[in-house]
């Protein structure tokens, strides 16, 4: 009866076709992975099930990966937990770029961690070789789930450490204050009065650490050798280095959608149960320790730093190294570089163009999805915000494999195309784009928009003139955000590229895998570089820290 | 400038009714006021006009022409928001040129015409200035210039004033009643504020519970209540409960300690009953006779002090005081107070609507 209650208009149209694109491209692709699992040759079969829990060889690799993701979701706890206790309650010297450099270290390409450990710590590692030639022993093994567990929790402290850090900034000082004047200090306080209060957090964070680890896969299938996960298996049945088993491939892939929607239906359901709202007035003031406590804090911190950075260092510096038939022999050179350069032309070419052209789809699709998800509330909208969030839970590599299940016969063929990676990085990050975006559009007063539509604005023209260059530095400082993950991004585009669409990281993995330690070296340096510019650029940018705080 | 007219309009929030067959005309080029307590629905009533709010039922219409099914853009509305809504990334000029720039007025007259409504709100020393550089008062006053720019048919406001400070909300009531008298235009002002209302409006609908209560000028309302909601909210008063009584063919009130009122003439009704006596503070006065009180308190307030006395029915009474005493009555003190009986409002007890004889409905 009113223009209000049809409501069918161009936005309509809009929210339409992102619910058509979404189910062409992630939804249609899954649902092939899911008949897949349990269809051989056209029939219904269970054979993925019995062939994986026959034998060792695959059930084994479940608990390999629980065992990994276990220790690792443990270990970065405990050693996040105090950083982020002495950071906030203490006076750190360098405490700010300490933060930053943290962050970098989160930031940068996960596998390069495993690449750079084996550099110091492989069978021909520095560190390897330094022992052996003064002591005259070989250290123990890096490879398996030594490595993978220190790889992964290096990687993932950082991660908890910045959920704390948001944490600990809405904890006002006068919580602290009363339980003083309570007589409740030190350690005691600490663990009776911050930790409940903290405790939605860690749990959340732990949550995602668990399922970042569970679903790695660049680190175990660099490091982890004999020791394989479960996202090795799918990697190594679904190209096949034995024998190729896309069913089976397919019916694995399901039990981690499995196991890790769980883990995040179980994280929503206690972050909703627990869900403790506060605000400070007055953030916590470090206090300044003396004697060998202050020392104790400062090796901590700086200890961590440390080994957090060790592995981009050792990756520039290898990357000078001279090398012969890919391994590294004496003496310092620019020969990785330019040894390799017709290829590192062409991988940072393929960086860029697909890159950017994937961050441009990406930011134009996150805008018009959080607007439709935040401002036109109804089912279709509803469906899509659920939609949205599935590249979330599934991990990248599954994400790849349905991809080129989909698209590589049928009517739709885009395999090894431009159009597949930029389709796959803009997909794999657009849930991020898409919350943050719509997490500013919430805090974006609605009677601005209404203001503009009173003054005879049409709502595409208050979108485009009023809301988005009112948002645009933080949607701007979520951009760069996404650049640099889409840059690092390896396993969901690891079944999708070929030749002429490979972009750095691929290449690096390519490199590690036919054992040119020296052109991965010099190509992880090219991307990190590039990452710490990006990030560089960011902390420039108006609100850019806070993008960064997750 | 535009006459609106507002016809059995319904509005209803998931089975909740927020406004319920409601008529209202507003007149053209009138400053009216919807007055009420949060949740009267008075922003809802607002927000209809707008556009903002679908219309379950009834009719809104300017001058004649019903706009139920025009989109808000095309309503041709000038709106004030409480938080002043201006675009946070346009400088104040750029704010006000918005509304002419959707119309494709030419660059030069838009020019001329931002400069002229930043003028008449004092703004124009400040037109380069983003938002978050302008105090809420100077944000404020690049809002109402820029929904007067477009010269719309109707001006809108929501609670223009709440978030300013109180000495700032004066300054800028006197500023936004200046420029809309200038204009011209047919302005719909929504506010909880009494006061405001009734040093701006032209005319008040004071509203309560999604219904309009009585529809007069300021003067009218407060001088005249409808009923009990409305004198109770506009204004102090004190409510007194009386029994009213056929004496000689006359209706009397009896006040007390022998006290009587007879108020045949002012009553429309000729039925006894039990009454509720609206009684002003100030129309109460002390003097040497009358009905008898204890002073419970007094409160020097300088050019006044405010009296909270008890009454022998054991009702609380408070009136003010110009007298200059040199010093204050203390806790039990007796006083003997006097009721200015053309300033008294009679209510029926048991619906609380007024009875007074000519009483606006």
């Amino acid at each position: 009866m009113t223009a209000q209650t049809g409501r069918f208009d161009g936005w309509t149209a809009v929210a339409v076709a992102l619910t058509g694109g979404y189910l062409l491209m992630i939804i249609w692709p899954l649902v092939l992975v899911l008949i897949n699992s349990v269809a051989v040759g056209g029939t219904f079969a269970l054979a993925g099930f019995e062939t994986f829990f026959s034998s060792r060889l695959y059930y084994g690799t479940l608990i390999n990966s629980i065992l990994v993701t276990v220790c690792v979701t443990l270990l970065s706890l405990a050693i996040a937990f105090p950083l982020a206790y002495f950071m906030t309650m203490f006076r750190v010297m360098g405490n700010g770029m300490a933060q930053v450099l943290i962050l970098a270290s989160m930031m940068s390409p996960p596998f390069i961690g495993a690449y750079s450990w084996i550099l110091l710590l492989g069978n021909n590692g520095m560190i390897t070789q330094l022992v052996q030639d003064v002591f005259g022993f070989k250290p123990p093994s890096i490879y398996g789930f030594v490595g993978i567990v220190l790889v992964l929790t290096l990687q993932l402290v950082p991660l908890i450490f910045t959920y704390l850090m948001g944490a600990w900034r809405t904890v006002d000082v006068s919580l602290l204050e009363a339980s003083e004047s309570m007589g409740i200090t030190g350690w005691r306080r600490a663990v009776q009065v911050i930790t409940p209060l903290l405790w939605p957090t860690v749990l959340g964070g732990s949550l995602l650490v668990f399922v970042r680890a569970f679903a790695d896969f660049g680190t175990p299938m660099l490091i982890g050798q004999g020791y394989r996960t479960v996202p090795v298996l799918i990697y190594s049945s679904f190209v096949g280095e034995v024998s190729i088993d896309k069913s089976f491939a397919a019916f694995v892939a399901v039990i981690v959608i499995i196991v890790t929607l769980a883990v995040f239906l179980f994280q929503k359901y206690l972050v909703d149960r627990q869900k403790i709202s506060m605000t400070a007035m007055r953030s916590i003031e470090p206090k300044r320790l003396t004697g060998w406590r202050n020392i104790a804090i400062h090796a901590y911190v700086y200890g961590f730093l440390a080994l957090a950075l060790a592995p981009l260092i050792v990756v520039v510096i290898s990357s000078f190294r001279n090398t012969l038939y890919g391994q590294f022999v004496d003496g310092y050179s620019l020969r990785n570089y330019v040894g390799a350069q017709r290829d590192i032309f062409r991988y940072v070419g393929n960086t860029f163009s697909i890159g950017l052209t994937a961050l441009a789809i990406l930011v134009v699709v996150a805008i018009l999805l959080a607007y439709v998800t935040v401002r036109r509330r109804g089912p279709l909208s509803g469906t899509l915000d659920t939609m949205t969030m599935v590249p979330y839970v599934v991990p990248g590599l599954i994400i790849g494999i349905a991809l080129v299940t989909a698209f590589s016969q049928g009517p739709i063929i885009l395999t090894g195309t431009f159009a597949i990676m930029v389709i796959a990085l803009a997909i794999r990050r657009l849930p991020y784009s898409a919350r943050s975006i719509a997490a500013l559009m919430h805090q974006f007063n609605t009677s601005i928009e209404e203001a503009a539509i009173s003054l005879g604005a049409s709502k595409f023209r208050t979108l485009v003139q009023v809301i988005v260059p009112a948002l645009a530095p933080g949607i701007l400082s979520g951009a760069v955000l996404s650049w640099v993950t889409i840059i690092t991004e390896l396993s969901t585009t690891l079944f999708l590229y070929n030749t002429s669409t490979q972009t750095l990281s691929l290449g690096i993995y390519a490199q590690v895998i036919r054992g040119q330690l020296g052109t991965a070296a010099a190509l992880s340096t090219i991307l990190l570089v590039l990452t710490m510019i990006s990030l560089f650029l960011l902390m420039r940018l108006p609100g850019g820290q806070r993008a960064l705080r997750v | 400038m535009t006459a609106i007219a507002l016809r059995s309009l319904r509005k209803e929030y998931g089975g909740q009714i927020a406004i319920a067959d409601l008529d209202l005309d507003i007149r053209e080029g009138e400053f009216f006021t919807l007055l009420g307590p949060s949740g009267c629905g008075k922003t809802t009533l607002l927000r209809m006009i707008a556009g903002f709010n679908s219309i379950e039922a009834g009719t809104i219409s300017f001058d004649g022409v019903v706009i139920n099914d025009k989109p808000s853009a095309a309503r041709n509305i000038g709106m004030v928001f409480q938080n002043y809504a201006l675009f946070p990334q346009m400088t104040a000029a750029k704010n006000v040129a918005f509304g002419l720039q959707t119309r494709n007025i030419g660059k030069g007259e838009s020019a001329r015409r931002v400069e002229a409504a930043l003028h008449s709100v004092h703004m124009d020393h400040l037109k380069d200035r983003l938002p978050g550089a302008l105090s809420g008062g100077q944000q404020q006053r690049v809002a109402l210039a820029r929904a007067l720019v477009i010269s719309p048919a109707l001006l809108l406001m929501d609670e223009p004033l709440s978030n300013l400070d109180a000495k700032l909300r004066v300054e800028m009531r006197d500023t936004i009643r200046q420029a809309q008298r200038e204009a011209g235009i047919t302005t719909v002002y929504v506010t909880h504020d009494q006061e405001e209302a009734m040093a701006v409006s032209d005319r008040i609908a004071v509203m309560n519970l999604g219904l309009v209560q009585q529809v007069g000028t300021p003067a009218e309302i407060y001088r005249n209540p409808a009923n009990r909601f409305v004198a109770e909210f506009i204004g102090k008063t004190n409510l007194l409960e009386r029994d009213a009584l056929q004496r000689d063919g006359r209706l009397v009130v009896e006040l007390g300690e022998g006290v009587t009122l007879d108020i045949t003439e002012v009553v429309g009704k000729t039925t006894d009953g039990t009454m509720q006596i609206s009684v002003r503070p100030e129309a109460v006065r002390a003097a040497d006779s009358g009905i008898q009180a204890e002073v419970v308190d007094e409160t020097f307030l300088g050019s006044h002090s405010q009296v909270r006395a008890r009454l022998s029915s054991g009702e609380t009474i408070e009136f003010l005081e110009f007298s200059h005493r040199a010093s204050l009555w203390q806790r039990g003190d007796k006083v003997t107070l006097q009721l200015d009986t053309s300033m008294l409002t009679f209510f029926d007890a048991e619906d609380g609507v007024s009875v007074m004889r000519g009483a606006s409905k």
